[in-house]
């Protein structure tokens, strides 16, 4: 199946080279930080995770994302999803890569990477989201390949592949909550230890990965002659619509939880979030652009009429997306170190390496979803530029 | 050390029956089993801790003995980032160090001064919780230590210690070592270190580097588990503090004030 990758035209190629020069801007800078340590990154003392994990951390987001497609097909009989449950669980499969590889580019010592299966530890939260990742990637390699080959070969797909399908579907929820309880355990770090962190987590992904999904199809239905069906983008934005919603209420239950009880250490981190500690501002504005984004798409998405408006849609879906990536891929990581458990401001602001890096590993991404959508349409003859033979 | 190891191997062991099991791990406060003397006891018999007394310490403000005394024994890096930094022992004001036990009228002998701050070898430690390789454990005779070795340099540790007394080598420490102690190993790039409570001093029966080289009598390293030992007496007369005692770490260094 996989040759069917190998024809395009010269758009297709012209992109996938595009997305190799990125990729390979990322190693040539990852093997800089291979050789002379993260130093080269922003990272410091204080603030000792940043632009990496926090990738990691929106991106299991997406991957678990896939679930909003495939949970209403298979349990709810949700027929119109038929035709992009397998986009769903493509982008899932980038998405875990991404994950993992941003994991091993944090790590300082990345050639020992297999110490967390040498010696497993059940009480280091880190070890269980290696094993719910791992398991999560495996779990949609063997489905899409088994669905697209039997729509290939015009047959059923075979009876043990549902169970499986079935299992994804908790699997899913797992990832996210689990990432989550990387964070919302540590006592150290008031900023991340709330229960309602892996509920948020779960409504943010909820929203930014199908909106994630329509964008895709949008493009995808611009370029090739693959039509999901207007209904099946609409129930989509329905799930973008709720899941937003209930994203924008657990942040407010954070801010309400927060500055009610009013306990300094709590409030210092939001303070540095949204108005800056120390005359340290830099993600002021970030994250108030993530909030009006977050207001913008609600309105837009709760109001139908606007809703069912293709170009209305593009916007708010884009704004979800951008909304939750500044919250989570830019503010949620970082703040949990400043201030510092001894109240120290440490600024971080990632290096152009550290960028190039991030870029490369979204690019490698990007390249697995272009070949595995391009092979999906491919399979079912939807390629514009596929000629009849 | 094998023998440590394997006695760490049987409480993570006990983690696995889920993180609700490992808040209970038996050290945790019940009473010590009887009394045995410091050297002659076995490991269960020894709980490593340290008394610092904040006032000694402020005589002498400026003095940075134990700092420098622990840089050498240690071959700890003088990196002129401070974003790099790497320390096991430093000072810092009391404010920074006692968080939740400042106020605004606080005395003047306190208000600003430096405090010492290093690994509180915690008895229910974090940093242990979450290592996902067991490269940070803690023995039985209560040192939390650090295989090198092993450190995937994954920074969990960090995230999760409440004193901020980790530090990772962003960058090879070896060229800003000013005089490398070949007694002692140096680290490579990439992984994680803090203070040990100088196991290396204690295996030879040596207090800890930081303690023999305090003109001030400001710190008081010894045995928590016997009541006769100078520790436990000093605890015993004067009043004493922990770092962040609400957080449930059962810090192993106390400090007098």
């Amino acid at each position: 199946m996989f040759e069917k990758a190998l024809s395009g035209n010269r758009g297709y190629w012209g992109w996938i080279f595009f997305l190799l020069a990125v990729i390979g801007v990322g190693f040539v800078c990852y093997l800089k930080q291979l050789t002379t340590g993260l130093g080269i990154t922003g990272m410091s003392r204080d603030v000792s995770w940043g632009l990496y994990i926090a990738q990691f951390t929106f991106l299991v987001g997406v991957a678990a994302s896939a679930v909003m497609v495939v949970l209403p097909y298979y349990l709810h009989n949700t027929k119109v999803f038929g035709r992009i449950t397998i986009l769903g669980e493509f982008l899932a499969i980038a998405a875990v890569t991404m994950c993992l590889t941003f994991i091993i580019v944090d790590l300082g010592q990345p050639g020992r990477a297999f110490n967390i299966i040498l010696h497993p530890t059940p009480h280091s939260i880190l070890f269980w989201d290696m094993v719910v990742l791992s398991g999560y990637l495996l779990l949609n390699v063997v489905i899409t390949h088994v669905t697209l080959d039997a729509e290939r070969t015009g047959e059923a797909p075979p009876k043990w592949i549902k169970p499986v399908i079935i299992l994804s579907i908790p699997w899913a929820i797992s990832i996210h909550t689990v990432t989550a309880f990387i964070y919302s355990g540590l006592a150290a770090r008031p900023f991340w230890m709330t229960a309602i962190l892996a509920p948020r987590f779960l409504a943010s992904a909820f929203s930014s990965g199908p909106a994630l999904l329509i964008l895709f199809c949008l493009i995808l239905m611009r370029f090739t002659r693959f039509d999901p069906g207007w209904e099946a983008i609409q129930k989509m934005a329905l799930i973008v619509t709720y899941a937003m919603l209930a994203n924008i209420f657990f942040i407010l239950m954070e801010v309400f939880t927060t500055f009610y009880s009013d306990i300094p250490e709590h409030l210092a981190h939001f303070k540095y979030l949204y108005w800056g500690l120390d005359g340290h501002h830099e993600l002021v504005p970030f994250m108030w652009a993530s909030a009006i984004l977050a207001v913008f798409s609600a309105l837009v998405l709760v109001n139908p009429k606007l809703r069912m408006q293709r170009s209305w849609l593009r916007w708010a879906c884009l704004a979800v997306v951008a909304s939750v990536w500044l919250e989570k891929g830019l503010g949620m990581v970082v703040t949990g170190f400043v201030p510092s458990p001894l109240g120290g401001v440490t600024q971080y602001l990632p290096t152009l390496r550290e960028v190039l890096i991030t870029l490369g590993i979204y690019a490698l991404g990007a390249l697995m979803i272009t070949g595995f959508y391009h092979i999906a349409l491919a399979v079912r003859g939807e390629l514009r530029s596929a000629s009849p033979s | 050390m094998t023998v440590d190891r394997r006695g760490f191997f049987k409480l993570a062991g006990l983690g696995a029956l889920g993180l609700a099991g490992a808040r209970s791990l038996p050290v945790l406060g019940n009473p010590l089993p009887s009394p045995s003397p410091p050297e002659s006891g076995p490991p269960s018999g020894v709980r490593w801790g340290m008394v610092v007394d904040l006032r000694a310490c402020l005589h002498d403000e400026g003095c940075q003995d134990c700092i420098l005394a622990c840089d050498h024994a240690h071959n700890i890096p003088q990196l002129p980032d401070r974003k790099h930094e790497v320390k096991w022992i430093w000072k810092d004001p009391y404010e920074e160090v006692f968080p939740m036990q400042a106020h605004e009228y606080l005395e003047d002998a306190l208000r600003g001064h430096p405090a010492l701050a290093f690994c509180n070898h915690c008895n229910n430690p974090p940093c242990v919780r979450v290592c996902p390789t067991k490269a940070t454990f803690r023995r039985e005779d209560g040192l939390v230590m650090m295989d090198w070795h092993r450190c995937i340099g994954c920074r969990y540790c960090i995230a999760a210690c409440p004193y901020g007394s980790r530090s990772f080598n962003w960058v090879d420490p070896r060229p800003y070592i000013e005089k490398i102690d070949p007694e002692f190993p140096t680290r490579t790039r990439g992984v994680v270190e803090k203070c040990n409570f100088c196991d290396e001093r204690l295996a030879r029966n040596e207090q800890p580097a930081c303690v023999a080289a305090c003109r001030n009598g400001a710190m008081t390293f010894g045995n928590l588990a016997d009541p006769t030992s100078t520790v436990r007496l000093l605890l015993k007369s004067r009043y004493s503090i922990r770092r962040k005692p609400a957080l449930g770490t059962h810090p192993e260094v106390f400090y007098l004030v």
